[in-house]
């Protein structure tokens, strides 16, 4: 458990999102999994936040408690609050009932997911989706298609061709891409993607992420974007939230996590990513192997691959000790990691002239 | 391109699926993927290839057909001399196809399914060494698998082999499959995609294992990816080559410092521009693609197949299919551009702004 005066959010930023004492457990047969661990963030309005981390690492589940939509038989408990825009009444979105979630999802809060060749129903053409989703919350079909072959077209898809197509009648691209449309057929305030781009080409990946940021400008969006794929994110996230063991290490600006990381995790998953220009030579693994979910590790749970461990992170569990501007990091030795773990990919970008 | 000393030898390959199934085949035309087309390429001793590109450009298939796992449609592949085919079909060949089936080895992407699921690792790694060597015995047997588990950190093996797959992560399950395809000694491993099922953190720590294994048994790999960060990374480590493909050909091969640091044709540049790097500014969010999407592999563009996407097209690009133009490196690529005296030049742009 974090303690610190993490739980104030900043009053300076328009807070879409409040996460507090987020929690999500699966009783298994082994004991029970906890899955996220008193996870506490903001989103920002208007914001894309990158959420960064191993499978695994508790990242999937933190975004689909935004909508309380955990799978069964997981429990999720905590506090999520979302304020809707213009100052309206604040929602606790775990204690919404059946209907105001429906209402809720989609409506407020649409979701993309992984493997977008499975979210289409194969039947059923891609128009019949977008009149469906329209009908079932009770909105104009005839301007919600019009709207449908804007989005489209803004994701370089021909409309009527997509819409009279059969979802196998589509590569995963564009059935990728008529997802996202889907998703913001009902004018969303936030588009939360859990790896959309995961099981595309590195072309389509890239210019997927180009077209999301025209979408956000054009719609308004709040986006929270959830991917291993840390260059791609860097691209498109204007704050990262990295998680480690089921729980967040590290939350700051894009610029500020990769010039200054001060989690040793961090700075680690930043050595361990290959990239074109990263030296060969200094790329590194990180050691040892993931946690457990039903195994609590006392302590520092980064502290078992750790290089810089020693016997005080095995006693308490580090707070989030705040760096400024918004940049805070779970760890003891923030101070010395810069030190301890040099990236070298950063320093031969910034001799090259090509740094800050 | 040819290589000294070369194992294996792909002239002028071609893979074409027709597709006969369905009633739709009796409407309509039947419909031909040129999943691989007139492919040549050579494999040396201790060589490494990667192969890059877009899902369905072929590069798997290309992979299979290298290590005689495919029948091309047209073309040959040798391996140490002898066409693999011919070894098939004839009673007499100089080098058997069972050998030569030994020899080139394949690790698949996901290292969950290539195990089976109902047998310890121990069983796993004893088959394979039993069919292929049936005079060792089992005591010798059970030395070299664990002396090889240990080499790749599998350790104690004494434990892990009595392990079931489920009881091992992705990174373990990985290197048990790679284990399997080095306990035959193997000239050439095809590793398809074989580290893309791994979380990042882990897939610079298997390649490096991969290219130390290389120097302890001799082996080439050819390593699929479509990950052009980790291509590099495993060709630039291990002084290889890179062959980008498109639409069932090699469109740019050659040396990776020059294919990534100059590349040539305007498919690799897109691929380098669609690939991030973590420490570099703003780069630009233009496309340098006009179409985002492949074209239809039934009916490839005229001409360049890449021209309807290619941000340099001119119209000579529509009508004639440039062939490969190569320099003194080695450094190939199938792109009118490479050549600064063709006609190219002086062809009108087809490329609105």
């Amino acid at each position: 458990m974090r303690t610190s005066n993490q739980n104030d959010s900043d009053p300076d930023q328009d807070v879409v999102f409040e996460v507090r004492d987020l929690e999500v457990t699966f009783g298994t047969n082994r004991g029970e999994s906890r899955v996220v661990r008193n996870v506490d963030f903001d989103i920002y309005r208007n914001e894309t936040l990158g959420m960064v981390g191993e499978s695994g690492s508790g990242k999937s589940m933190t975004s689909s408690a935004l909508m309380n939509a955990v799978v069964s038989p997981g429990e999720t408990s905590g506090e999520v609050t979302y304020y809707p825009p213009g100052g309206g009444e604040p929602i606790s979105v775990l204690d919404l009932d059946e209907e105001e979630l429906r209402k809720f999802r989609w409506g407020e809060v649409a979701m993309v997911f992984q493997g977008a060749m499975s979210s289409f129903n194969p039947v059923k053409k891609v128009r019949g989706h977008f009149k469906e989703t329209l009908e079932d919350h009770n909105r104009d079909v005839e301007a919600g298609l019009e709207r449908a072959h804007q989005i489209l077209g803004d994701l370089y898809l021909d409309p009527d061709r997509v819409l009279d197509s059969y979802p196998y009648e589509l590569s995963g691209g564009m059935k990728q891409r008529a997802l996202v449309a889907l998703a913001l057929i009902l004018e969303p305030e936030v588009l939360v993607m859990d790896e959309p781009t995961a099981a595309l080409d590195l072309l389509m990946q890239r210019s997927i992420v180009s077209l999301l940021k025209d979408l956000k400008e054009e719609y308004d969006l709040t986006i929270i974007f959830i991917t291993h794929d840390l260059p791609l994110l860097t691209k498109l996230a204007d704050r990262l939230v990295v998680m480690y063991a089921f729980d967040i290490v590290e939350v700051g600006s894009t610029e500020e996590l990769l010039y200054d990381a001060a989690h040793p995790y961090t700075r680690s998953l930043l050595n361990a990513t290959p990239d074109l220009n990263a030296p060969i030579e200094e790329m590194q693994s990180i050691s040892g192997s993931k946690p457990d979910p039903v195994t609590n590790i006392p302590g520092c749970s980064y502290r078992p691959r750790c290089p810089m461990a020693d016997e005080s992170c095995a006693e308490a569990e580090p707070p989030m000790a705040d760096r400024g501007n918004g940049h805070r990091t779970a760890c003891f030795y923030h101070d010395d990691v810069a030190d301890e773990i040099p990236i070298p990919a950063m320093e031969a970008a910034e001799e090259g002239g090509e740094g800050e | 391109m040819s290589v000294d000393n070369s194992i294996l030898s792909v002239d002028d390959v071609s893979v074409h699926f027709t597709d006969s199934s369905g009633f739709l085949g009796l409407f309509g035309e039947r419909q031909t993927v040129r999943a691989v087309d007139g492919i040549s390429l050579d494999i040396g001793e201790n060589d490494v290839v990667t192969l890059i590109g877009e899902s369905g450009c072929g590069k798997s298939t290309l992979g299979k057909t290298i290590i005689g796992a495919q029948e091309p449609t047209h073309g040959s592949v040798t391996f140490r001399g002898q066409d693999i085919w011919e070894a098939k079909n004839n009673r007499n060949p100089d080098i058997p196809f069972s050998e030569i089936r030994r020899s080139l080895q394949i690790i698949h992407q996901d290292p969950g399914s290539a195990l089976n699921p109902n047998q310890r690792i121990l069983t796993s790694l004893m088959l394979p060494l039993k069919k292929w060597n049936p005079s060792l015995g089992e005591e010798e047997r059970r030395k070299r698998i664990y002396a090889l588990l240990e080499r790749v950190g599998l350790t104690p093996a004494e434990d892990f082999v009595e392990r079931f797959p489920h009881q091992l992560s992705g990174g373990e399950k990985q290197r048990v499959v790679l284990v399997r395809s080095l306990l035959l000694n193997p000239d050439v491993i095809l590793a398809d995609e074989a580290i893309s099922a791994l979380d990042v953190s882990l897939r610079v720590e298997m390649m490096d294992l991969m290219l130390e294994l290389q120097d302890l048994f001799n082996t080439s790999y050819v390593f699929i990816s479509h990950d052009l960060s980790n291509a590099r990374y495993i060709a630039e480590k291990s002084g290889g080559r890179i062959a980008v493909m498109y639409l069932g050909r090699i469109v740019e091969v050659g040396p990776i410092e020059q294919v990534i640091g100059d590349p040539q044709h305007p498919y690799t540049q897109a691929l380098k521009w669609a690939t991030p790097n973590l420490y570099e500014g703003d780069e630009d969010d233009d496309l340098p693609i006009r179409k985002i999407d492949i074209p239809d592999p039934t009916n490839r563009p005229s001409g360049c197949h890449f021209h309807p996407r290619c941000p340099k097209a001119r119209e000579v690009c529509e009508t004639n299919d440039p062939g490969a133009f190569e320099d003194e490196n080695g450094h190939a690529a199938r792109c009118f551009r490479a050549d600064d005296t063709h006609e190219y030049w002086d062809s009108p742009s087809i490329v609105d702004d």
